[in-house]
């Protein structure tokens, strides 16, 4: 896969379509919402089953357990709102009414990360995947684009148990296509490569993909890999990238403090050490601006890709 | 009026008095645990599990069971308990609470405890997850109800009255919560840490059917749930004046005996005084 030119689309319209049909085939799913439910695009679900539809209000500690009473009768409950109020604001509510009880509970959270843009720091959730990845039982997953989204809607209906689900409120380049397999649990090699390993989620796996393709300038070879599903991690694929290309960047729109870079590199470190660069934010708050100004100024750029990539390069040759 | 024969209250009060033993022997044997609110809630669940709630030990998980969620999931001892003595799981097994791999978990684990119904110990969440329950059964056209019991205390959660909304919003008469008004939460009075009153008012506020009685009268405690029953469109709130560490003497109203087992010397005079409750039903 090369890097673009790619369509820019909104993961929430792919969320709340996927929804919907998933709603038309499976009766026993419902939705409940906080007061963001428009913007969230779960409104639609709502206008095509009102009775499956619960809004909930600005409530959302209730929210969740409402979700974990409906899924302990047998619903698969969804519940969606932005990313900061879908799991800080709840987290041990999920954590004791929705893991701990193993529950059939669907968070999908948007409005993650920087690219929340303008409303600033209190909405720019960069700490959601550690808070998440942390909980026993928990499944975390980052979709990349629109199309992987309405993949972990139908995933997480398929599947038993708890999931976290968080994506962009910017659009964000459509690198997947609707053919793409999919599997909970798996991370997918989008471009092959021996020099080094590029792993991503949400919208910096297009942002590795452009790094690929400047380092092939070089003639550095990348391994592009989506890291869809953050927990449970990958393993196997992720050590057989330490070994066969002996360097990892990853890059995620989130703090790198027990974000995916503090996964890879504990899972490698295990089992296969490498160098590791960790692109993302580095533990400080965000702040009001464009989503692209955001991404530039607190380094979350493919130059910054590229540089990790030379680093781990580097480092990797200077051996012990 | 509902019917109640002396026979019944009689069954009933003994079967109360074994659940406030096995309080008394389990907080005892484990060191552990909060008896005083177990004993204030233990006739609220004595009625129910004996009388009220429809629901099959030998299949804890049949979709139409009623449904009971301990929202103030320290006081589990007397849930424990009452399962034991419904059939649920052996009596014997009692002792193992607080041990290490024991179903019976220091706060109610869901899944593990045959007839638990949810897990608790964060305080605020059981009336929130009551909510899903119902609004589950009543999707599915199901009689089953839910009934759920939440401290005083545990009056002062936010997320209590984010539930207390959602319920009348959505008009579940099939919710039934249980107060347990023993006036006394961990650290010391409600009125002193933070004050309720008026509570009957608040939940009358948030659109609730709302009743006051005495939660140690079994005869009071059948009656509210009858009526709540035949409450329609509205939840019922049952706020029901207990005394914290009903049952024992020298346990009532103490602060302490919240999160305090007894000693030895302590179990034997408990023991003494149960039992010459029982023997005088
Ligand atoms: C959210 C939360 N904060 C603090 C605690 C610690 N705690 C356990 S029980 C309790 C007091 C409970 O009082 P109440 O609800 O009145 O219970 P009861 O008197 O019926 O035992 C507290 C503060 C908790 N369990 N949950
Ligand atoms: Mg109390």
């Amino acid at each position: 896969m090369t890097a673009g030119p790619w369509k820019m689309e909104s993961q929430r319209s792919y969320f709340g379509k996927a929804l919907i049909a998933l709603g038309r085939r499976n009766p026993n799913v419902v939705v409940v919402g906080a007061d963001t439910t428009e913007s969230i695009k779960t409104i639609d679900f709502g206008k095509s089953f009102p009775d499956r539809f619960f809004q909930l209000g600005i409530a959302e500690p209730n929210m969740i357990s409402v979700a974990a009473g409906l899924a302990a009768a047998g619903k698969i409950a969804f519940a969606a709102t932005y990313s900061v109020f879908g799991s800080a604001h709840t987290y041990n509510v999920i954590r004791q009414n929705v893991a701990y009880t193993n529950l059939n509970v669907k968070i999908f959270c948007s409005h993650a990360g920087l690219t929340v843009g303008p409303d600033g720091a209190t909405h720019q959730m960069n700490e959601d995947i550690a808070l998440m990845r942390g909980i026993p039982r928990m499944t975390v997953l980052v979709p990349a684009d629109g199309p992987e989204t309405a993949k972990c809607v139908d995933a997480a209906a398929a599947m038993k148990g708890p999931i976290y689900c968080r994506f962009s409120r910017t659009n964000v380049p459509t690198i997947t296509s609707p053919d793409d397999d999919f599997a909970i649990g798996r991370a997918r090699v989008i471009r092959d490569g021996s020099d080094v390993t590029l792993i991503g989620c949400g919208l910096m796996v297009a942002r590795c993909l452009e790094a690929a393709d400047s380092l092939k300038r070089a003639g550095i070879k990348a391994r592009v890999i989506n890291l869809s599903t953050v927990k449970p991690l990958d393993t196997a694929t992720i050590d057989r990238a330490a070994r066969e290309t002996g360097g990892i960047v990853t890059a995620e729109e989130h703090t790198v403090v027990h974000g995916i870079g503090a996964a890879i590199a504990s899972a490698i470190a295990a089992n296969h050490p490498v160098p590791v660069a960790m692109v993302g934010v580095q533990d400080v708050f965000g702040e009001s601006g464009e989503a692209d100004e955001l991404l530039r100024k607190y380094g979350l750029t493919a130059e910054k890709i590229v540089d990790g990539a030379h680093d781990v390069m580097k480092r990797r040759g200077q051996g012990r | 009026m509902v019917d109640i024969s002396e026979e019944l209250i009689a069954t009933l009060k003994k079967k109360a008095v074994t659940l406030r033993k096995h309080i008394i022997r389990m907080t005892h044997n484990a060191q552990s645990g909060h008896p005083g609110g177990s004993m204030s809630a233990a006739d609220i669940v004595t009625a129910l599990y004996f009388h009220v709630l429809r629901v099959d030990p030998k299949n804890p998980t049949w979709p139409d069971r009623d449904r009971f969620v301990l929202s103030k999931g320290h006081a589990c001892p007397v849930w424990y308990a009452a399962l034991a003595e419904r059939g649920f799981f052996p009596v014997e097994e009692l002792l193992t609470f607080r041990k290490l791999n024991s179903r019976l978990q220091g706060h109610p684990e869901l899944g593990t405890t045959p007839g638990v119904e949810n897990a608790a110990g964060a305080e605020g969440q059981g009336l929130s997850f009551s909510v899903g329950l119902a609004l589950a059964a009543r999707m599915d056209h199901k009689p089953w109800r839910v009934y759920c019991i939440l401290g005083d205390g545990e009056q002062d959660v936010g997320q209590t009255w984010e539930a207390a909304m959602a319920s009348s919003k959505y008009g579940l008469d099939n919710l039934t919560a249980f107060i347990d008004r023993n006036g006394i939460q961990q650290e010391g009075r409600t009125e002193d840490i933070m004050p309720l009153e008026p509570l009957a008012e608040k939940w009358e506020a948030f659109n609730w059917h709302v009743l006051t009685i005495d939660g140690h009268d079994f005869r009071q405690i059948l009656a509210a749930i009858e009526e709540a029953h035949r409450t329609k469109g509205r939840p019922t709130a049952v706020i029901s004046r207990t005394v914290k560490g009903k049952g024992v003497s020298f346990m009532e109203n103490k602060i302490k005996y919240h999160g305090a087992a007894t000693s030895d010397d302590e179990l034997k005079l408990a023991l003494a005084e149960l039992e010459a409750q029982e023997a005088a039903i």
